[in-house]
């Protein structure tokens, strides 16, 4: 199964993502993409309070072998880092963890970064999150 | 098992037609175009496929041009007759359901300030006659319309549209590249002008094509070189491919009856099928319970052999692929697997909303498909659907709705 010019990471975690699932009791859920593009993704995140860290994510996805396996892969590189190095994540990250994408699926990477800032968001819009002098 | 659904892509040869080729790249290898014996060898051969090739759309063999597929055709038919008829006037009608090749050509001829007319289709993705006759005033020229559609097979009423043409006196080109050699085409019956047709699609060779053109119309080529095909179409021609169209479309239209009654039994159980065995599956071809069924015991609106389904709330490319894993070869109408960003424009014309055009797949049939492939389709495509939809965020539709609404404001159409 060659895959749409998909490499074998990419496949890999197209076929067994990581992480996936709802959260019912996430600290913060993030949703993103539109349905004109056909991929949309939603992160859920647990953070510990004390030490800002991202305990336990899960992701559902609704799109391409390369939005689930972009979703796949962030989960894992998200998990048990604090929130200041999980903002720090830029799709060309994920990118290069996943080995490469198809020029034309790119788009997806961005899409996850959007879905992480928005469950980061929600995060501390619910948890009154200030940052810390 | 592997099992090939991709025939509206492409179709596999015909043994007997890669056969009776084979002496075309062996032995008669003269260029057609050539005086001396080898050159007129292989012209008389070129002629017997040309007239044919006429006969089984009750043309004539001058009225046939050799072209490189129909992509070309479709080019040539419709560039070459705007051009030539501009002193006429500027106005082109075409759907908005048309395969690229159509559109493409009609977006050149904007640039070079033509006007043209992109006809909405129903919900069965079929063209409305009287809407089409509204809209035809006296500076249009052409009229493109495809016989069957690519992505759903929807048919369109081509007499109908051929009669209201002919009464504006304005030309009437279709392409037929889905429906030759599959459907009985009479150019005169039909009032057709022009028309598309292209071998690999009827189990001949690929890069070879064809374009009918009624006599006494003159068209612009759109290439130029040598005085081949009465200067229409320069460049020597595809004596293989040429003999193959023939010999393809020969046994496509001695089997017509016979194809269409397997495709019509294997395209039910497909159906049936799916529709029974997945929830949230819904059929984006013409229903066949909402068409009339013609005496011949052939749907009117929809050829059976192109059977586009969407699936809710998963997403084609990807359903694509886990099938493709098993070996079950498809195509879809989702945006990821073309190449551009959006859906379907087939899908979105017949009114299906973005996201049912992502998760749609479209599963099309031969004379080679055999029940045992359905069957496997049948038994590994329920697990594939469900696996994508433990992985997706929307499990019913309300909360597919409840994410449209909330974001609504964000989305551009």
């Amino acid at each position: 199964m060659v895959g749409a010019g998909y490499n074998k990471k990419v496949l890999e975690h197209f076929l067994n993502p990581r992480n996936m699932g709802k959260m019912d009791d996430a600290d913060g859920v993030g949703e993103a993409g539109n349905p004109v593009c056909g991929d949309i993704m939603f992160l859920y995140i647990k953070v510990d309070e004390k030490t800002d860290r991202i305990t336990d994510i899960k992701f559902e996805t609704m799109g391409c072998a390369a939005a689930i396996a972009t979703s796949s892969v962030l989960t894992e590189m998200v998990k048990g880092k604090t929130i200041e190095e999980a903002l720090r994540i830029t799709f060309n990250d994920i990118v290069r963890e996943l080995g490469g994408l198809p020029s034309i699926k790119l788009h997806c990477s961005n899409l996850a970064v959007d879905a992480l800032k928005n469950a980061i968001d929600d995060y501390k819009k619910r948890s009154g999150y200030k940052k810390k002098i | 098992m592997k099992v090939y659904l991709d025939n509206a892509a492409t179709t596999r040869m015909d043994p007997d037609v890669v056969s009776f080729i084979r002496p075309f790249f062996e032995d008669v290898f003269g260029n057609p175009a050539s005086i001396h014996c080898y050159g007129r060898e292989a012209m008389k051969h070129v002629e017997e496929a040309r007239s044919n090739l006429a006969n089984c759309i009750n043309a004539s063999e001058n009225e046939i041009v050799f072209t490189s597929g129909g992509t070309e055709s479709d080019n040539l038919a419709i560039l070459g007759i705007a051009r030539s008829l501009k002193h006429k006037g500027k106005h082109i009608i075409t759907s908005k359901i048309e395969h690229p090749a159509v559109l493409e050509a009609c977006k050149q001829l904007e640039k070079e300030g033509y006007n043209v007319t992109y006809l909405p289709v129903s919900r069965d993705g079929v063209v409305n006659v009287d809407r089409l006759n509204e809209t035809i005033r006296k500076e249009t020229i052409l009229v493109s319309i495809m016989h069957v559609n690519n992505e759903t097979g929807s048919i369109q009423p081509i007499e109908e549209i051929g009669k209201v043409c002919r009464d504006n006196d304005v030309l009437f080109h279709t392409d037929a590249v889905q429906s030759f050699g599959k459907l009985n085409i009479d150019v005169k019956r039909m009032n057709i002008d022009l028309l598309s047709a292209s071998a690999h699609k009827f189990h001949g060779p690929k890069g070879i094509g064809m374009l009918y053109v009624r006599d006494g119309l003159y068209l612009h080529p759109i290439m130029y070189g040598g005085h081949h095909e009465m200067g229409l179409r320069p460049g020597t021609l595809n004596v293989p491919g040429i003999l193959g169209m023939m010999k393809a479309a020969e046994i496509a239209y001695k089997e017509l009856d016979k194809t269409h009654a397997h495709i019509k039994r294997l395209s039910k159980k497909v159906v049936d099928g799916i529709l029974g065995s997945i929830p949230e599956s819904y059929l984006n071809s013409p229903s066949p319970t909402d068409v009339d069924e013609g005496r011949d015991n052939r749907y009117t609106r929809w050829y059976p052999g192109v059977v586009n389904i969407r699936f809710s709330f998963i997403e084609g490319e990807s359903l694509m692929l886990l099938l493709d894993k098993e070996g079950i070869a498809c195509s879809t109408g989702s945006a990821c697997a073309s190449g551009s960003l959006e859906p379907s424009h087939v899908l979105l014309a017949m009114g299906l909303r973005p996201e049912q055009a992502h998760g749609s797949l479209r599963f099309s049939m031969s004379r080679f498909t055999s029940i045992d492939e359905i069957d496997y389709l049948l038994e590994k495509l329920p697990a594939c659907v469900e696996r994508l939809r433990k992985i997706s965020p929307f499990k019913n539709a309300e909360a597919l709705d409840r994410f449209i609404r909330k974001h609504h404001q964000r989305y551009k159409t």
